[in-house]
């Protein structure tokens, strides 16, 4: 009898749904609906000004044509992976060893997570000096004797996307060592003293025991880092310019530069394009896993 | 329709933070340029002064960086609905379709009523200002890429004479490697590598060849043996200048000006730099036009460009500053300050150097050159650009692929 008495599903909290109603219709037109404008006029021949002039996926043969596109690929791909697994480890380690009841923790929390205020530009230009072989680190290690030392990949093609990377690490990982910290501390104490009274050792604790437990606290990490990973732009602009030459360009700069720069707006969009695949291809098995199954459940 | 649309996904999707429309005095005209180095600081304030006296006011608006940084930030502004009074560009494609879409002031009644097409030297350059027989901007300056800077120094120190033409430059090389001395001097940035390709090729090709590459767009040309010839000697610059790590075209010019390098293929803007050093031209250091070979001039340049605004006091205003900017006095104390050259033939320069009246004589005797900016789109520029520089600093590409890759450019640049 009761459920006769509850209005439809549809009408159910009725003033909430009326008051996200602006919100939803910001969402639709903004994202999906500016999304659909970009990827339609990514099969365009727009220069300056975006018309509708189609042109087939001309734009995306184009795009996998260009040398720079595919050194752009390659280098996001390194970066990517690198970054996703430095940033990972480097940070739970020092959440673990900071978790060790040590002194000064707050002195060093604050020490590793400083760079994570500063923006990608600062980030860049400190590296940039940092890196730099007329007065950095290898000006400095040879001051001390070493002569033969070398140490410049700011200089060298081969090594470039490596020099970005270490800025990139030194901006980020402090932030992920305190989600793991957070999550660290979430877990019961109760479990370690189980584990401790079985005789299971330390290392052995975290991998099977603790980690398995941390596994919202790593997804969390692991979106973060990945947005971090696809937006890159700033740090590279930066710190390299995309050089020398081009090794060190990434997807970002492409989209930007064809899209302002070379006023060829088709081609920007071709590769925003790709890029947005390139995460909807990672993001909805993820999100089909994870949401889908919490419904089963 | 299509284009109310068009210009709201822009403002929506990629403008959404554009600062907020500055309602502008009846008088006070924004002008944004991208002159920010001490001679072409001092170039704009001869402007400013020129047009605060006429009773308006000019406001100020430098953006940092090259071209390259500042167009897209101007572009943007006007595209999303907040135009300045006045920016500069460069004529050429560059605003085509901004006029194209009716967003440029219309100045052809001042031109007529001034007689720019008689005044303007070479004609061509309103000519770049001219779209369906309308004319969209004043072009202000003269400016060449067709230079090589030589350090007097430099080869003094090595004991070799100095060079006066490409190929005695290519022999010197060697003596000048043998003290240290780098023999060309190159910055990193895209646009530098592929200016001194453009600079070799009208130099070693001869015009011909670049107006039939660049023109006229004929891919079989730019896959041909001339190009080949023209790209061989690109790579071979290429290993002259390895020692040269630096990154802006103006440090690369102090590499000359101390005499840690030989030379620099470098636009005539780079005299700037050599007269804030106090380095005098013939005596410190010499310059080479079309690289000794091809005395030629190519007529790029800076434009001013008047976003249109429905306001008639505004407009006017406008029209008050492109005739003002294309007066004799103000002409001559602009370029003199900037080491450019004047958009008029009728005026009197005798306090330019010698390089400047080495650069007047050859304008006079009409060896000009179309520039760049004149006849390739923004976007094949870009892929130009991306190209020579990826091949100045990777060693394993070879002239031939080089080479390959460009004509396909060629093929499809519009």
């Amino acid at each position: 009898m009761a459920r006769s008495n509850r209005p439809p599903k549809l009408l159910r909290n009725l003033s909430a749904k009326i008051a996200a109603i602006p919100m939803i219709a910001t969402a639709i037109v903004i994202f999906v609906g500016c999304t659909a404008w970009t990827v339609a006029h990514s099969f365009t021949g727009s220069r300056l000004l975006p018309k509708l002039n189609w042109v087939g996926t001309k734009q995306y043969d184009r795009l996998w044509d260009a040398n720079r596109w595919l050194q752009s690929v390659e280098n996001i791909v390194i970066y990517g992976v690198c970054s996703l697994i430095f940033s990972l480890v480097i940070g739970f380690l020092l959440a673990a060893l900071l978790d060790q009841k040590i002194r000064f923790e707050n002195t060093f929390r604050t020490i590793f997570l400083y760079p994570f205020a500063l923006s990608f530009i600062v980030t860049g230009l400190v590296w940039q000096w940092v890196l730099n072989p007329e007065f950095g680190i290898e000006k400095i290690v040879q001051g001390w004797g070493f002569e033969g030392f070398a140490f410049a990949p700011l200089q060298n093609q081969d090594w470039v996307i490596y020099g970005v990377l270490i800025a990139g690490l030194w901006q980020g990982t402090g932030f992920v060592m305190c989600l793991m910290l957070a999550g660290l501390r979430g877990i019961d104490e109760d479990i370690w003293k189980a584990a401790r009274v079985d005789g299971i050792p330390m290392w052995k604790t975290y991998i099977f025991i603790v980690i398995p437990m941390m596994k919202g606290v790593l997804i969390t990490a692991l979106v973060i880092i990945a947005a971090g990973i696809v937006k890159v732009y700033d740090l590279v602009v930066a710190q390299t310019g995309g050089g020398p030459g081009i090794a060190s360009e990434v997807p970002a700069k492409y989209v930007y530069d064809y899209m302002f720069k070379n006023q060829n707006l088709g081609q920007g969009f071709a590769a925003s394009t790709v890029m947005l695949l390139t995460v909807l291809i990672i993001l909805i098995p993820w999100a089909y896993l994870e949401f889908g199954r919490r419904k089963r459940g | 329709m299509e284009m109310t649309f068009a210009r709201v996904g822009w403002a929506a999707g990629v403008l959404s933070a554009t600062a907020l429309c500055t309602a502008a005095m009846a008088t006070e005209l924004e002008v944004t340029h991208w002159w920010t180095s001490g001679g072409e600081a001092a170039a704009v304030a001869e402007f400013a002064k020129a047009f605060d006296a006429g009773g308006d006011t000019w406001v100020d608006g430098a953006i940092a960086g090259s071209g390259g940084v500042a167009r897209p930030v101007i572009v943007s502004r006007i595209l999303g609905g907040d135009p300045m009074g006045a920016t500069q560009l460069n004529h050429g494609r560059q605003a085509e379709e901004l006029v194209e879409a009716g967003l440029m002031l219309d100045l052809t009644d001042v031109a007529e009523a001034e007689g720019w097409r008689d005044i303007v030297n070479p004609v061509s350059l309103l000519d770049s200002c001219t779209v369906d027989g309308k004319i969209y901007c004043v072009p202000v300056n003269i400016h060449s890429w067709q230079w090589m800077w030589l350090s007097r120094k430099a080869y003094e120190e090595a004991g070799v004479d100095v060079p006066t033409n490409w190929d005695e430059f290519v022999a010197a090389a060697p003596a000048l490697e043998e003290k240290g001395i780098v023999p060309l001097a190159m910055g990193q940035q895209a646009w530098q590598t592929a200016g001194a390709f453009s600079v070799l090729n009208v130099g070693l090709g001869g015009e011909e060849l670049w107006k039939k590459v660049n023109v006229e767009k004929d891919a079989d040309a730019a896959a041909g043996p001339e190009m080949a010839r023209i790209f061989e000697a690109f790579g071979n610059a290429r290993s002259l200048a390895a020692g040269s790590t630096v990154q802006d075209w103006n440090q690369a010019t102090n590499m000359v000006i101390t005499g840690k390098a030989g030379g620099q293929i470098m636009g005539d803007w780079a005299q700037g730099e050599f007269s804030l050093a106090g380095s005098k031209a013939g005596v410190d250091y010499e310059c080479l036009p079309g690289l000794g070979i091809k005395e030629v001039i190519s007529t790029g340049g800076d434009a001013f460009y008047f976003p249109k605004q429905d306001d008639a006091e505004i407009e006017a205003a406008q029209k008050r500053m492109a005739s003002m900017m294309l007066s004799r006095e103000v002409q001559v104390a602009f370029n003199l300050a900037k080491g450019s050259l004047p958009v008029r033939g009728d005026i009197d320069l005798s306090a330019a150097n010698d390089c400047m009246k080495k650069g007047l004589e050859i304008l006079a005797k009409g060896n000009i050159l179309i520039s760049g900016d004149q006849v390739l789109s923004a976007d094949t520029q870009g892929q130009v650009e991306d190209l020579m520089v990826e091949f100045w600093n990777d060693t394993s590409i070879t002239p031939a692929d080089a080479q390959a890759r460009y004509a396909s450019i060629i093929a499809d640049a519009d």
